[in-house]
């Protein structure tokens, strides 16, 4: 109870951090170049300046990823319409990406869109599959705020689902901007982590094919019946134990195990027997989407929901999740400080879990 | 050569008091915020003293029925202590939660396996087969997990996908679409014996909201909820967790 009133007092004060600048922002463009405007926007420029400093003399995040939930909610208080909603969301990650790349953070991610979010009205899915092509248009025009601030955009996921339109601008947007090296916006589209750790399987299971092939050479290629490694596997309770499975069968498209004998075979022998290299923790990895940025440092979800709906499961094992209680729309740059603040109380605790891998 | 010495040497010096007088800002800053936790802390245990002692009447009544399936991780150092790990499953048992996966990720827990199923009366180890249905009123189902069964499992699992992919290959029908799904990889890790229900609440006990490892492939619409340290765990913010779990609504992407 008291907790909940304190935390209200700091989001309120947040907020009206928050609604002063965008007060500011609105009297600056309403009064165009008046020179106290031009004053005021360069004092909170340098505010703006000092506070990263400050926070630079910590640890920053060099990857933070953003749940972009709540457009819907923000769209329905307000009564706009949802595609309302959903520009009012773009606004604010244009806002927010400016705060992270201004404060040394190199890698944002942002997931834009989940594979079960196709489950939604064909017409909402439609129209956020439009907005993204206006926006990825919108973001490729000279002057934007890639080239500001030199950003190298990926698209993660698996491109395959989308309207081809959509495939096009984003395949447009990647090779424009291959060249920028400063900083990296990764955005999920038709992504979920499940889904991509079934496709890093994949990947991996055709790479061991193709380095079966080549050192086969010209010879046929054997079947294998189903014979892996040892495995341990839980047993009852009143064994409390585990019991090493040497054999796994196939029956009918169906995996069974089998029990055999103690003797044990090291997966190495196992290899050269085969022919065929096993897929290692490490295959499976590089294979992932999101193979191309390092781990995050902070996940953060808006909208007060505390849970990671199938986004970057694998990734975020040394992960700290924060989910402030602003919608998507409302959240600025106190939001992200906030999150940084407590990144840096725990960075020591988390270094050293990683350092125990 | 000696002019631009010396200006070098007042610049060099304020730069360095410069940089001194961010790094005092930097810390004074985290006292005010370590100040704030520290508020905050005691408040929790206001809050935790009043649920456990009742006078909340919403937090008395607990609607178990959303909670089928409860996950905690504890810290690898804080699992240690098995006399906490024990206490907090008296707390679930007490307050009626059925099924429960501990996780950590040294495995500590699993090693203290014999140890927690000695003290306490009304529990039993969650088998693989069991169905998550509850069977029976009593007992409290305990599963314990380790990155074995996470990360390491699915690689596993993996192999498992690509034997079958190369059990499968001389036969005329295209096959590898069929074998490269999230149902197949499901049923390849409960094979495994690595495949336990998805959890609907996860709390982690420990100083970072992080799940620390838990197997991934089980995480999708989990609530993480970070209950702190496991040695100032207190019964009141527990059933707050719970109820406050009760309450969540999801679209699961809708």
């Amino acid at each position: 109870m008291f907790m909940c009133m304190f935390l209200k007092c700091l989001e309120f004060g947040g907020h009206v951090c928050t609604n002063w600048r965008n007060l500011l922002v609105e009297h600056i463009m309403q009064h165009g170049s008046s020179s106290s405007s031009k004053f005021m926007g360069t004092i909170c420029g340098f505010l703006r300046k000092c506070l990263f400093k400050a926070l630079s003399a910590g640890p920053i995040p060099s990857h933070i990823a953003f749940i972009m939930d709540g457009n819907r909610r923000y769209a329905k208080r307000r009564n706009l319409a949802e595609g309302d909603g959903h520009r009012a969301g773009f606004s604010s990650l244009m806002t927010i990406l400016g705060c992270c790349y201004d404060l040394g953070i190199q890698h944002t991610t942002v997931y834009a869109f989940s594979i079960d979010n196709f489950k939604r009205r064909p017409d909402e899915v439609q129209c956020l599959m439009d907005l993204m092509v206006e926006k990825i248009e919108e973001l490729l025009k000279t002057g934007s705020v890639l080239d500001q601030y030199g950003i190298r955009i990926s698209f993660i996921g698996n491109l395959k689902l989308l309207n081809e339109n959509v495939q096009i601008a984003a395949e447009k947007a990647m090779k424009a901007t291959a060249s920028n090296n400063k900083a990296v916006l990764l955005i999920c589209v038709a992504y979920t982590s499940r889904d991509e750790i079934v496709h890093a399987i994949e990947r991996s299971c055709e790479q061991k094919l193709d380095e079966a092939n080549a050192f086969a050479g010209n010879e046929e290629i054997k079947v294998m019946t189903g014979q892996l490694d040892e495995l341990e596997v839980p047993t009852s309770p009143s064994n409390c134990g585990v019991k090493r499975v040497k054999e796994v069968e196939m029956k009918n498209g169906n995996f069974k195990h089998v029990e055999q004998g103690s003797h044990q075979e090291k997966s190495d022998d196992i290899e050269k027997k085969h022919k065929y290299p096993f897929i290692k923790l490490v295959d499976i990895e590089k294979n992932m989407y999101m193979a191309v940025a390092p781990d995050p440092d902070i996940v953060i979800r808006s909208s007060g929901e505390t849970r990671l709906s199938n986004f970057l499961l694998w990734q975020t094992a040394y992960c700290p999740l924060y989910t402030p209680e602003a919608l998507w729309p409302d959240m600025g740059l106190w939001h992200l400080v906030w999150a940084v603040l407590s990144f840096q109380r725990s960075y020591s605790y988390l270094q050293k879990k990683k350092k125990r891998l | 050569m000696g002019s631009t010495n010396k200006l070098r040497g007042p610049n060099c010096w304020t730069a360095q008091v410069g940089s001194f007088s961010l790094q005092l800002i930097w810390h004074f800053i985290h006292f005010i915020i370590s100040t704030c936790f520290f508020v905050l802390g005691l408040a929790g245990a206001i809050d935790s003293y009043l649920i456990s002692s009742g006078l909340l009447k919403k937090y008395n009544d607990l609607n178990l029925g959303k909670l089928r399936y409860l996950a905690i991780v504890v810290d690898s150092d804080e699992a240690r202590q098995t006399s906490k790990v024990i206490k907090l499953l008296q707390w679930l048992s007490d307050i009626g939660v059925k099924h429960v996966c501990l996780y950590d990720e040294e495995g500590v827990l699993k090693k203290s396996k014999d140890a927690i199923l000695e003290k306490l009366s009304h529990i039993r180890l969650f088998e693989e087969t069991d169905e998550i249905l509850p069977l029976d009123q009593k007992n409290l189902n305990l599963e314990l997990a380790s990155p074995s069964d996470g990360k390491e499992a699915v690689a596993k699992a993996a192999n498992l996908l690509f034997t079958k992919h190369l059990e499968l290959r001389n036969t005329t029908e295209d096959h590898w679409e069929n074998i490269f799904t999230e149902a197949q990889m499901t049923e390849a890790l409960r094979a495994l014996g690595c495949s336990g229900p998805e959890p609907d609440l996860l709390l982690v006990y420990g100083p970072a909201r992080c799940h620390l490892g838990f197997p991934p492939w089980r995480l999708r619409y989990t609530e993480i909820v970070h209950m702190g340290s496991l040695k100032s765990m207190k019964y009141g913010l527990l059933m707050k967790a719970i109820y406050k779990f009760t309450l969540v609504r999801q679209n699961y992407g809708k």
